[in-house]
């Protein structure tokens, strides 16, 4: 069987390759992408949406459809993960471990033994033994805030450097997956609680979906982000590229809270009871 | 685009990617795939594509190694093949 599957993974490789001898070579001028496609959008792309990084513009606004479902993908794989993994009911755990914060002791509690639960001096820790590394803990506290300014920066900036809220949601989110690594799935739960993400994930798609139907009920085409402009007061071609803004949020918020509930989800099985 | 760059980040895309085939440990293989991606990243960032490029280095090589880890820490860690 391993046989089979190499000798047709060799075989599909080589008729790939092979098939890439009819490409036009890296950067042809004369290759019909080149002569027809690209110079349309690197001619008009600034007078008709005012936005000067040609990608964003394609993407958001003359493919905009495209990234809306692109977007749809990314929710649904959240909410696959969710489905196939979210246990409901938890049993009670066989034994938790607490911390004393301020001596440093490690409690072990065994089937229904208690802590005083209006006490501050225990924290809980995970059952595979984690040290406490205040180092590391302090770092990513430190770190954590720059890396949500840049994930914002990535955002808000994309009309002009490479960027959007494909990547500026991904740093979001990996900056709260951070914080969950580095303390433990609980505190970041604490900070973004699952029903929250869940609805920040729809709400991103929400956006997206419906400043197209806005469009459409001011009387112009789904996504066309012209129609914005007697809302926004500003012109058509600056309402294109505010249009995209907003649809970039959308994006941003949406990939945001999808990475940080597939992260939960997997680290824990689903039980969001301990984590990575 | 320099010859000399190129050649050098496909031989290590090329090497990465056997790799993650290859090695037995899952573990191993998530952070082999993470440096694939991060490879194919200055791949796309030395032809010039540059959206594509952080793209790649944001999903593909942060938070999806990550995902992976994650995954191979809740089943296992050794492959049966």
């Amino acid at each position: 069987m391993k046989i089979t599957g190499l000798i047709i993974a060799i075989l599909a490789g080589a008729l790939l390759i092979y098939a890439t001898a009819d490409f036009p070579g890296w950067g042809d001028a004369a290759s019909p992408a080149s002569t027809h496609v690209s110079p349309r959008y690197i001619e008009k792309t600034m007078e008709e949406t005012s936005v000067p990084n040609m990608v964003t513009a394609v993407l958001a606004d003359y493919r905009g459809f495209d990234t809306m479902f692109e977007t749809t993908v990314i929710f649904s794989a959240g909410v696959v993960c969710f489905i196939l993994l979210r246990v409901f009911g938890s049993e009670e755990p066989k034994e938790s471990l607490y911390r004393h914060v301020l001596t440093g002791v490690t409690i072990r509690v065994r089937a229904g033994g208690e802590i005083p639960p209006d006490s501050d001096d225990f924290e809980r820790i995970d059952v595979m033994w984690t040290p406490f590394d205040l180092i590391i803990k302090t770092m990513c506290r430190i770190l954590i805030p720059f890396i949500q300014l840049f994930g914002l920066y990535v955002i808000a900036h994309g009309h002009h450097s490479p960027g959007g809220g494909f990547q500026g949601g991904v740093i979001l989110g990996a900056s709260i997956i951070l914080f969950a690594i580095s303390h433990d799935l609980r505190t970041a739960l604490r900070r973004i609680r699952e029903r929250i993400d869940a609805l920040l994930c729809a709400t991103g798609v929400f956006i997206y979906a419906g400043t197209g139907a806005l469009c459409l009920l001011l009387g112009l085409n789904f996504l066309d982000y012209a129609a914005l402009a007697s809302i926004l007061g500003v012109d058509p071609i600056t309402a294109r590229s505010h249009g995209i803004f907003i649809v970039e949020i959308g994006v941003g918020i949406a990939v945001m809270a999808t990475m940080i509930w597939i992260y939960n989800n997997v680290s824990s099985r689903g039980k969001y009871d301990e984590g990575l | 685009m320099i010859w000399q760059i190129d050649l050098a980040i496909l031989t290590l895309v090329v090497i990465a990617g056997i790799g993650t085939i290859m090695v037995k440990d899952l573990l191993g293989a998530a952070i082999l795939f993470g440096a694939y991606s991060f490879m194919m990243c200055l791949l796309w960032s030395v032809m010039g594509a540059v959206d594509v490029a952080f793209t790649e280095a944001s999903v593909g090589a942060g938070v999806s190694t990550v995902f992976f880890a994650a995954a191979v820490f809740r089943t296992t860690r050794r492959t049966k093949d």
